[in-house]
């Protein structure tokens, strides 16, 4: 047996370079609306840190290992009729050198990351507080300071630190905010916190990040920043009929509007909600959901998210639509076909009737 | 287990151990962190149980289809009892092992005996003990406690059982004639598995019955 | 249980061919024939899932699969690669390699090494029946409680899983009890632990690390099977039960794990790279410790898997550092590996591209595993596809490419023939190519926030491009496997014209010192060891060349019985978790009595 000599050449290339470029450019062809390496809030900005530390760290070992693995197998290439290399079986000063060396490289990065630990676990003082619930497939949030109760958009003021206390009503799931805040497991029994602060207005996605069943791919959230003033505001709305003050109780303007153009829209729009609520019984909505108006209203700790401001909502099904009267209809026709085991089950199917009276209905709870 | 060959012993091991030997003590290192997690569950529930009875102390449990004041559960002296007896299982396997060793078939055949009796003893005590419980109002479903014990002390009884067929296998090979001492063996084998399943309800009894 | 086959140095050998023989072989390298085939099986399957898996996310919100279809495919892809595919891989290799390089004539239990394939066997063929049911594991291979409960899954998916696994254990458990005894007590004289060939230390390593892992996971899944069949409270929050307790019993299972598929791997490369490199391994004694650390310390880090349910910042400290602290003893492994080739003349053939490639690809595994040891960095990356990308690095560029390098290596040795290197090279670049194709994106779209076991994705957030070159890059894996297997059929149509010498690569264990294929009771005569690198100094003592060995017929030496009865008490082991499938106490005793049967018929049968 003989061994032949394999010529260096391109095909020796070492087929990932041009790969790490691909990979490159597909990386920064963006837009990421969900990037962690795009951070809008204090905590993610810390985890961000840390982790360009170690990306440095990595970088400058992987160049250099892989450097030194590439010049080996070059230089050290057999040729025909090479000679028995030396036999050397180690070499006890090199080897000290190349476990001391890692070892130090760990520190650099332990430190900032230890330090980043602690920094990350101080809640900080004054935070609002928000009750983050999971369910299979949506998030509940409950304002306790508020007093309001809404579900897969969690709007909050900018500028204001927001601590989230987060659990579970059936089986673990993860809240993550990617370019807030990290993620944290939600348990059963405890409460597992995160928090964060942000100047950046807007809408910013968010995923269930445990798996948790035939949704969790779609179990989307939304966080939604507002300034102070449109946070305060959004508050007074939300307050309406939420089970949290005066059990979801809501006065109503029984008072009939001396404008005769008034009084006939005033009078459309109560036949449309009389029409609308009755489907929402008859339909068996009223199973799963609390509605300001119902019987449901004081309620909390149902199956399926509060309705009583759904209109005022972006998006439904836990992110899947955007919130336009043709996917509400959708969704109320075939919530099984838009989200397959969805425990949106209806009791029978709707009608076209009840369908379009409950679109007017659910899209007048702003 | 009871095939042994004299030639196993013209040809070394590396270690010298036999191979048989070595593989028992093997699987008895794999069975302590069968037991240790375990005996770590046990004791992280330990006190987390949402209704009674409890081992130690009086509680509100469901009992005849109401909620009642129960008792504590264990009878310490019963168990205690048992504990002995299974210690001192542990001492005839060693005098039936020294029976066989030095051919003293009676001492042999008496020792290895009074072990099986004491283990069977042990699984009766287990079996009564359990039969109280569950008339107690103490299911495998009643609470935590529940669940965590039945299971640990379950899985050791059946290790216990294990041994007990085992021992009784190599009894019969006594009581033929089939254990000479060169294959005293099979018994040192045997009785290996039977200290560590004794040790292991050394670890278990204070852990579960006397520690509150 | 079975005898210590030592040495027979009487009665004779007989022909042995047909199914029977199989059936009944208790030749461990019959047995690890046996493995690799139906672990190859399998791990094409599992292939297959993912390729599956990757159509499905080839373009956002594609509904080639349904959600429910989708769960069930990555839940067998990550449970079918790890148990039916890399460990059993190992194991062809643990049976085939490990007596014929320490020396000796077979392993300590040839019967209860059969009975661990049997068990393997059914075992996977139990897990797959599901998929004829619709009714395949379908949450996760690391099954999170509570969603595993009777509540959340109703249906027989979880059964199959928590059941499956159980007899999977036994497989596992009783070929660890095996091949440690093997190692310990059935060397050669003269092959002294620090003389042991380094792919049988890192095997004993992980059998070790099967020891003491196994019987944890085994705790977790009586405790789940408990909960589901008899209702039982350990993991149920309504009955005061915690469902962390199942993540910490299950990663203390799980990180020794992850060590348990790459230990091996890390073996097969310090033996290729030598030898292709022609010159001894580099730091054999820090080889062996760097080996014995990791193995030590993955049972110390488990909780790194726990970040983001919120242990405390102490907790998450600790575990951070001792998680950091693994680097060191690998950073050791590769200088050492590198410190091999270096100043060698490197011959490349396949086995030693593999090699090569292992340590290219094993380095960026280990560097994102640094990355998210950094608890704060992990609450971002964890079950994000990030992670997916690390373990894919280190246990495809890492286990598979050094069981692909092992194949190429000990092909010859046990099948008398060798496999094409122009294929194999193609191959390796497919696979090599492929494997960076499909993975490397992976680090990208999760740091940009894609999350893992989605069944799809919505458009705009930048993961389309990168999902794309992925599955590209899947289907290129699929090829290189379907290479792989047009290599061995060729090679074995033409295999008159490739036949084997005893020693193909000139390599230093003892292995290479016996022809291929070995004959039944390996060597003629029990081997004399001198030295670490044994062949190599047989070599040099014999100025330069070594005889070919020659077969001869086999009178005088003694052959352990075959024997059915491992594959009877197999038997009685799945009848007896059929009983918990369906909830029939009498099929449980049955099963158990068969087990008995099973083992006593065992017990009292000559062993040879």
């Amino acid at each position: 047996m003989t061994f032949r000599k394999v010529p260096p050449g391109p095909g020796r290339l070492p087929g990932w370079l041009p790969l790490i470029a691909v990979a490159l450019l597909a990386a920064c062809s963006g837009p990421f609306p969900q990037s962690t390496l795009i951070p809008k809030g204090d905590f993610a900005t810390m985890v961000d840190e840390v982790f360009m530390t170690t990306v440095k760290w990595a970088v400058v070992v992987f160049i250099l290992v892989e450097g030194a693995l590439l010049f080996a197998i070059w230089k050290f290439r057999g040729r025909p009729g090479d000679q028995e290399p030396e036999q050397t079986h180690g070499n006890a000063t090199v080897e000290v050198v190349w476990t001391i060396i890692p070892a130090a490289i760990l520190a650099f990065i332990a430190v900032p990351t230890v330090r980043a630990i602690f920094r990350t676990a101080e809640i900080p003082a004054g935070a609002m507080e928000v009750e983050v619930i999971g369910h299979q497939w949506w998030w509940e949030f409950r304002y306790p300071e508020q007093q309001i109760v809404t579900a897969n958009e969690m709007v909050v003021p900018a500028g204001k630190p927001v601590v989230m206390k987060i659990r579970t009503a059936d089986v673990l799931h993860a809240f993550w905010v990617p370019q807030f805040a990290a993620k944290r497991d939600a348990f059963p029994q405890k409460y597992t916190t995160l928090y964060f602060t942000t100047d950046s207005l807007g809408a910013f996605t968010g995923q269930c990040g445990e798996f948790c069943g035939i949704q969790h791919g779609r179990m989307g959230s939304l966080v939604i920043v507002k300034t102070a003033d449109e946070f305060a505001q959004w508050v007074a709305t939300q307050q309406v009929g939420s089970p949290m003050v005066n059990a979801g109780k809501v006065e109503v303007d029984t008072t009939t509007p001396s404008d005769p153009a008034a009084a006939q829209a005033r009078s459309e729009r109560d036949s449309v909600m009389a029409r609308g609520q009755r489907a929402f019984m008859a339909g068996g909505c009223i199973g799963c959901h609390a509605m300001a108006g119902t019987p449901t209203a004081g309620l909390t700790g149902l199956q399926g998210p509060n309705l009583s401001h759904v209109g005022s909502r972006m998006r439904l099904a836990a992110g899947i639509l955007q919130n336009t009267p043709e996917n509400l209809a959708r969704w109320l026709r075939e919530p099984q076909v838009v989200k397959e085991g969805s425990l949106m089950k209806l009791p029978r199917p709707l009608t076209e009737d009840e369908i379009t009276a409950l679109v007017a209905y659910l899209r007048a709870h702003q | 287990m009871a095939d042994a060959h004299a030639h196993a012993l013209e040809h070394p091991t590396s270690t010298g151990i036999d191979s048989r030997k070595l593989a028992i003590w093997t699987f008895i290192g794999s069975e302590c962190m069968f037991f240790t997690s375990l005996i770590s569950t046990y004791l992280v529930y330990k006190g987390k149980s949402l209704v009674g009875p409890l081992p130690h102390e009086a509680s509100q449990c469901m009992l005849h289809g109401k909620m009642q004041e129960c008792e504590q559960i264990f009878s310490i002296p019963l168990v205690t009892f048992g504990t002995a007896v299974l210690l001192f299982s542990s001492f005839f396997v060693v005098m039936a092992l020294n029976g066989a060793q030095t051919g003293n078939r009676k001492k042999l055949l008496f020792w290895l005996s009074a072990t099986v009796i004491g283990g069977l003893f042990f699984i009766g005590m287990q079996v009564y003990e359990f039969t109280h419980f569950v008339h107690e109002g103490l299911g495998y479903t009643t609470n935590l406690f529940g669940s965590s014990f039945y299971t640990l002390t379950g899985f050791h009884g059946s290790h216990v059982t294990l041994g007990v067929i085992w021992l009784s296998t190599v009894l019969i090979l006594a009581f033929r004639g089939k254990l000479p001492p060169e294959k005293s063996l099979n018994l040192e084998l045997a009785a290996l598995y039977w200290h560590f399943v004794d040790v292991v309800w050394i670890v278990i009894f204070p852990v579960v019955y006397l520690m509150r | 249980m079975a005898t210590s086959v030592l040495d027979h140095a009487h009665g004779t050998a007989h022909e042995k061919t047909g199914l029977w023989s199989w059936i009944t072989t208790v030749d461990h390298k019959r047995i690890g024939i046996l493995y690799g085939a139906t672990a190859f099986l399998f791990f094409l399957m599992g292939g297959l899932e993912a390729l599956l898996i990757r159509w499905q996310l080839a373009k956002p919100e594609h509904g080639f699969v349904s959600p429910e279809m989708y769960n069930q495919l990555f839940t067998m892809h990550g449970t079918t690669m790890i148990f039916l595919g890399v460990m059993p891989l190992s194991a062809m290799f643990f049976n085939f390699m490990i007596p014929l390089q320490i020396g000796a004539r077979d392993v300590a239990f040839p019967r209860l090494n059969a009975f661990s394939y049997w068990v393997f066997l059914l075992g996977g063929l139990f897990l797959n029946v599901s998929f004829l049911l619709n009714a395949a594991p379908n949450a996760g291979w690391f099954g999170y409680a509570n969603l595993t409960s009777k509540q959340f899954s109703p249906g027989l998916n979880v059964d199959f899983w928590v059941i499956g696994l159980q007899i999977l254990g036994i497989a596992s458990l009783a070929a660890a009890v095996n091949f440690f005894t093997t190692v310990v007590n059935m060397r050669a004289p003269g092959m002294t632990l620090m003389r042991m060939p380094m792919f049988t230390w890192m095997s004993f390593f992980t059998q070790i690390l099967l020891l003491l892992a196994f019987p944890v996971i085994t705790v977790a899944l009586v405790f789940l099977m408990a909960d589901r069949n008899f209702g039982s409270h350990f993991f149920s929050p309504g009955g005061g039960g915690d469902p962390i307790l199942w993540q910490h019993l299950f990663w203390l299972f799980g990180h020794p794990e992850v060590y348990i598929l790459i230990l091996p791997a890390f073996g097969i490369v310090s033996e290729i790279l030598p030898v292709f490199s022609r010159k001894p391994l580099f730091g054999y004694a820090a080889m062996v410790f760097s080996g014995a650390f990791i193995a030590f310390l993955g049972f110390g880090v488990w909780s790194h898997h726990m970040f983001s349910t919120g242990m405390g910042p102490v907790a998450d400290a600790v575990f951070s550092v001792t998680t950091m602290l693994i680097a060191v003893p690998t950073g050791v492994k590769i200088f050492n590996w590198l410190g091999t080739i270096w100043g060698g003349s490197i011959q490349f053939k396949t086995p030693m591209l593999f090699a090569i490639g292992f340590v290219a690809l094993f380095i960026i595994g280990g560097l994102s595993g640094v990355m998210h040891a950094s608890p704060p960095a992990d609450l971002q990356q964890t079950d994000t596809y990030f992670v997916v990308a690390h373990f894919h690095y280190v246990l495809f560029g890492g286990s598979i490419f050094g069981l692909l390098g092992g194949a190429y290596y000990w092909w010859p040795k046990m099948s008398g023939f060798m496999l094409d290197d122009k294929i194999g090279k193609l191959h390796f670049w497919l696979t090599f190519i492929g494997m960076n194709l499909t993975f490397f994106p992976m680090h990208f779209v999760g740091l940009h926030g894609m999350p893992r076991r989605v069944y799809t994705y919505p458009a705009g957030l930048g993961f389309e491009t990168m999902n794309m070159i992925e599955t590209v890059g899947a289907f290129l894996l699929g090829l290189s496997f379907l290479t792989f297997l047009y290599n061995i059929w060729t090679s074995a149509r033409t295999r008159a014209e490739r036949v084997a010498p005893a020693d193909p690569w000139h390599g230093a264990t003892l292995e290479w010192a016996i022809p291929s294929p070995p004959q039944e009771w390996n060597f003629n005569e029990i081997p004399q060891v001198h030295a670490r690198d044994e062949l190599w100094y047989r070599r040099r003592q014999a100025g330069g060349t070594l005889p070919e060995p020659e077969r001869v017929s086999g009178a005088g030496i003694h052959l352990p019985n075959p024997s059915y009865w491992p594959l009877v008490t197999a038997i009685g082991v799945l009848v007896f978790f059929l009983g918990f499938m369906f909830h029939m106490v009498p099929v449980n005793i049955l099963g158990g009595l068969l087990v008995l049967f099973g083992a006593m018929k065992w017990a009292f049968e000559p062993a040879g």
